[in-house]
């Protein structure tokens, strides 16, 4: 939709690259911090900066390249795409390869993947798919399909087990339905429901190590050198990073290797040792810009289908780092969820910028749809 | 809104739901981002310190570094211990690629045992990769030559120097001087016990005995501290700052050790023990047990073979001037005498007719004197000076018991002297209540009779009899035995604060005169029993003999030294002091089974006082005489 007599200025240039600047800049800003961290954290170590930076070009591309696919090529895709995944979920179950005490990795030949991170773009789509071909609010009995399209990959996740991946998943399959209008009376119910849900949750579906996790995180004091000692590390280097931080490369917590998993699940304890309060308020404004900018998106898109993705996409970004900071600074029990964009890891870090090139493709083809 | 299959639907309402779903969504988000701030604000700025402690509890240690020990001087600025460098050869396993290898080819190199490669293994073991380990401790100049050449064959392989105490003296003061070994169990107990144990961090030896033990916590200086940073292994980054150890006062003995090698030639080959005291204030100026040992053995660790030859019959780990328990036998005259006097039941002129033999009236039992024919008439004067037991016989079952047994207390029999080493025995003070204590049974009045010749249960220590004799030559100044003089503080010497208890009072003072003029006249008279062993001395001592029977000898057998067992032989004791007339040393000589007092014990104790009085503190006082 541009006018072939005018000269292109710069600002119609950048946008034939369908990418929303003011989100892309604060993803690469996002980065950037990441490459700072990684850096201190892994003790000034040069190879693991290499791969991280090889990782960070590799999720540009694809986060790039995704941006060039129109949104309704997506919804078309979702379908089958799903369950393809559901397929592979299963195969991980019985062929898969176990790393760290979960069979997670699926090995084709040439190259070893996790077949739950595809489904967390690909769970939101189909559910999108489905309720957005109904008129909104969803009737119950969409809203049910609903679940029981995110209930098979979440628990085939769970039985991995990756406790994080499928809340991850599951969340992303709910804020469709909830963006789609799903009743208030509706979300009281399965609110109440939970409690039980809980219950069995606990008694019959969690393993020992996650339940030792949530029993540690209630009272970290009780096994201060066994799963305890995380929790109480990570709280000592938060705490003792005060308002302005010990400085970059100064953090004793993490300098000293008193902190476990420095460079991935605790990179924000890392970070706020060495940057205090101050570096926080930063890091969560980008956060919330990110997750505003992504809302806003979703709230201009034409299309019920894009809509949802986005928002899902988005808030779904949002559980990421709420749970990891949660989990880093003693609010929540520690699940293994990484700190989004920052944390040392290639997979999610893939994963979660393909998911923002899809945003990306929905804030730049807003208008190619026809009502 | 229609509830048809296929709706028609309302864009614009469908878009406002979705606006209001978002809205209300970023406000969730909003408000759980906000909840995330507070808690790290709570984190962060309000529970800031207790973070900021918690972190250098983890990253801050503190590491020990041990004190200096107090280095040990005899009464003339001799150095009687000190601390020597010795070189070690350690160890960092962390720094070595095949230790296996490593230490083989230093043991060809070196040479040391496969006992000291076993410890080594077992050591590495225990320890942190980067703590330096001993392989071989006290390398000799030749090792540390060929070490030192070859070097760069091993990284990770260096030689360390520490501080180890040494006795340069070796043998001529072990017991008064004790030795310092390796900490072991019971002394981190009783460390821990008294709340020391932080200050023995960085310490490995401890006084074990002597002076060495009694004196350990002057010796022993104050631990110093070194803040570390260190990581989750322990393993010190960087130094933050240092507090220097407070190294042990310096401490100065009343001990002579001139005299100390008198003593130990003196006694080459016999069994015993030589006291010298200063009679001014009980400051030891000569405190030797024979058979000696070198203390420098304990001090790396003694071997088990070296250490069964200190086992041996001979017991020279005993201290016999203050452990060694004799029969005090004639020695104790004087003060028998004195008691004697104050008693009433003799006075100066009382005499008795010694036929060779006592009986308790209405016995026949005969109690012989050592002289067979017997002295015939005989004072208080000539019993002491010939030692007559006719006389003491009688006087003891006069007495009775229990009045020997309280005035002797009053001189230190039967008590600890508390002189300032732990290895101490009490020796016994017999009396009725004693040996019914210890046997259930009465006391009969025939053993009083020997107690008045220093037999019967009656022992003594040599250090006991030494502070008896002061207080005599003193008359009933009371002097607790002591081996310090003096501590070093900085530059000034604080002096030992002498305890002087309440002095022996008598009811007339003359009788201390008879007592000491007697003893006087043992050495000094032809007939004297200490004539002999002091003939052509410069000096003019006093003094008494003693020979104490170890076994009973059978109411008709003569004692004949060369028919019966060594070790069944006499004991040879002898007391004195001089000069007479102002004693400024109070000798006790204790001789097992050497025979006879005079002639075996007085001749030692004259080569101790011969050289006290010609050596340049003395002779100015021989010559001024």
């Amino acid at each position: 939709m541009h006018y072939p007599d005018k000269k292109k200025t710069p600002a119609d240039w950048l946008s034939t690259f369908h990418i929303d600047w003011p989100l892309m800049l604060a993803l690469l800003s996002l980065m950037s911090i990441s490459l700072v961290v990684v850096y201190s954290a892994s003790g000034q170590d040069m190879g693991l900066m290499n791969r991280q930076a090889v990782r960070l070009g590799v999720a540009l591309f694809v986060c790039f390249a995704v941006a060039q696919i129109p949104p309704l090529v997506y919804r078309r895709l979702s379908v089958p795409v799903y369950l393809i995944s559901i397929m592979l979920l299963v195969a991980v179950l019985v062929v898969g390869h176990v790393g760290k005490g979960a069979q997670r990795w699926l090995d084709i030949g040439f190259i070893k993947f996790q077949p739950s991170e595809i489904l967390k773009m690909v769970l939101p789509m189909t559910v999108a798919w489905y309720i957005s071909r109904q008129p909104m609010p969803p009737r119950l009995i969409h809203i049910a399909a609903g679940f029981a399209i995110t209930l098979v990959p979440t628990l085939l996740i769970f039985k991995q087990p990756d406790f994080g991946t499928s809340l991850l998943i599951a969340s992303s399959g709910i804020f469709v339905l909830f963006l789609a209008g799903m009743s208030w009376r509706l979300i009281g119910f399965f609110g109440c429901l939970s409690i039980p849900l809980g219950a069995i949750l606990w008694f019959y579906l969690l393993r020992d190590y996650q339940k030792q996790r949530v029993l540690t995180f209630l009272n970290p004091e009780s096994d201060p050198l066994g799963s305890g000692y995380h929790i109480i590390q990570s709280k000592i280097a938060i705490g003792s990073g005060g308002l302005e931080g010990k400085g970059w490369l100064m953090g004793t917590q993490s300098q000293l290797e008193f902190l476990p998993e420095r460079h991935t699940d605790f990179i924000f304890s890392v970070f706020s040792e060495e940057f205090g309060l101050i570096g926080i308020g930063l890091l969560l404004a980008i956060y919330m810009f990110i997750i505003g900018r992504g809302l806003l998106i979703a709230a201009r898109s034409q299309h019920p289908f894009t809509k949802l993705l986005a928002g899902s996409l988005t808030l779904t970004f949002f559980v990421y780092f709420f749970v990891n900071i949660g989990m880093v600074s003693g609010l929540l029990p520690v699940v293994g969820v990484p700190l989004p964009l920052v944390s040392y890891g290639g997979t999610s870090m893939v994963t979660l910028m393909a998911g923002f090139g899809i945003l990306n493709a929905i804030a730049t083809n807003k208008k190619i749809y026809n009502r | 809104m229609s509830r048809k299959r296929v709706a028609i639907r309302d864009h614009s309402a469908e878009a406002n739901l979705f606006a209001r779903r978002a809205f209300f969504s970023f406000i969730i988000v909003t408000i759980a981002v906000l909840i995330l701030f507070i808690n790290l604000y709570h984190l962060q700025v309000e529970q800031h310190e207790l973070y900021q402690t918690k972190s250098n509890l983890n990253r801050i240690k503190l590491q020990p570094i041990a004190p200096n020990r107090g280095l040990i001087y005899d009464r003339h600025g001799r150095l009687l211990a000190t601390n020597k460098p010795i070189f070690n050869l350690e160890v960092i396993p962390e720094k070595v690629k095949n230790i296996e290898d490593t230490v083989d080819e230093l043991q060809t190199l070196i040479g040391f045992s496969d006992e000291d490669k076993a410890s080594f293994f077992k050591e590495m073991k225990r320890q942190r990769r980067f703590k330096s380990i001993p392989l071989k401790t006290n390398l000799d100049e030749t090792a540390l030559a060929t070490f030192s050449v070859n070097q760069h064959r091993f990284p990770g392989v260096s030689i360390e120097a520490r501080l180890k105490r040494y006795y340069p003296y070796k043998g001529v003061l072990t017991h008064a001087l004790g030795y310092v070994g390796k900490i072991n169990k019971r002394d981190l107990m009783k460390l821990t016990e008294e709340g020391l144990e932080e200050q023995y961090k960085a310490t490995r030896d401890i006084g074990k005995n002597g002076v060495e033990r009694y004196y350990e916590k002057v010796l022993h200086g104050k631990v110093g501290a070194e803040e570390v940073e260190v990581n989750n292994r322990g393993r010190v980054v960087r130094r933050l700052s240092t507090t220097p150890p407070v190294p042990g006062k310096d401490i100065y003995l009343t001990l002579d050790v001139e005299l100390q090698q008198i003593a130990q030639k003196a006694l080459k080959g016999l069994r015993g023990a030589v006291v010298v005291m200063d009679p001014k204030d009980g400051g030891i100026l000569a405190l030797y047990s024979n058979p000696s040992y070198d203390p420098n053995l304990f001090v790396h660790g003694i071997s088990s073979r070296d250490y069964k030859k200190l086992q041996s019959i001979d017991r020279p780990l005993i201290n016999r001037a203050t452990q060694g328990r004799y029969p005090p036998a004639s020695t104790i005259k004087p003060l028998m005498g004195l008691l004697g006097l104050e008693s009433g039941l003799v006075t100066e002129k009382t005499t008795i007719f010694d036929p060779g033999f006592y009986q308790i009236p209405g016995s026949t039992h005969k109690y012989r004197d050592w002289k067979p024919w017997g002295h015939g008439k005989v004072d208080i004067y000539r019993s002491i000076e010939e030692s007559c037991d006719t006389y003491f016989y009688d006087l003891a079952y006069r007495l009775g018991i229990d009045r020997i047994s309280e005035f002797m207390t009053g001189f230190g029999f039967g008590e600890k002297t508390g002189i300032d080493i732990k290895e101490e025995n009490s020796g016994i003070m017999p009396s009725k209540g004693w040996k019914r204590a210890r046997f259930g049974k009465p006391w009969y009045p025939g053993e009083t009779t020997s107690v008045g010749i220093g037999q019967s249960y009656w022992t003594t220590t040599p250090i006991q009899l030494a502070t008896a004799i002061t207080a005599l030559v003193n008359r009933g100044v009371y002097y607790p035995p002591h081996l310090l003089r003096n501590f070093q503080v900085g530059e000034q010497k604080q002096p030992y604060v002498i305890e002087e208890k309440p002095p022996i009072q008598l009811k007339k003072n003359r009788h201390w005169d008879i007592i000491l003029s007697a003893m006087h006249t043992t050495v000094s008279k032809q007939t004297g029993s200490a004539h002999k062993a002091f003939k052509g001395a410069v000096y003019d001592s006093a003094g008494k003999t003693g020979t104490a029977q170890v076994v009973t000898i059978g109411q008709d057998e003569k004692y004949d030294a060369e028919k019966i067992d060594e070790r069944k032989r006499d004991n040879a004791m002898y007391v004195g002091f001089a000069p007479y007339d102002d004693p400024r040393i109070v000798v006790v000589i204790a001789l097992e089974n050497a025979g006879g007092g005079g002639s075996q014990a007085a001749p030692i104790a004259r080569q101790v006082m011969d050289y006290y009085f010609g050596s340049s503190v003395g002779v100015r006082h021989a010559l001024s005489r």
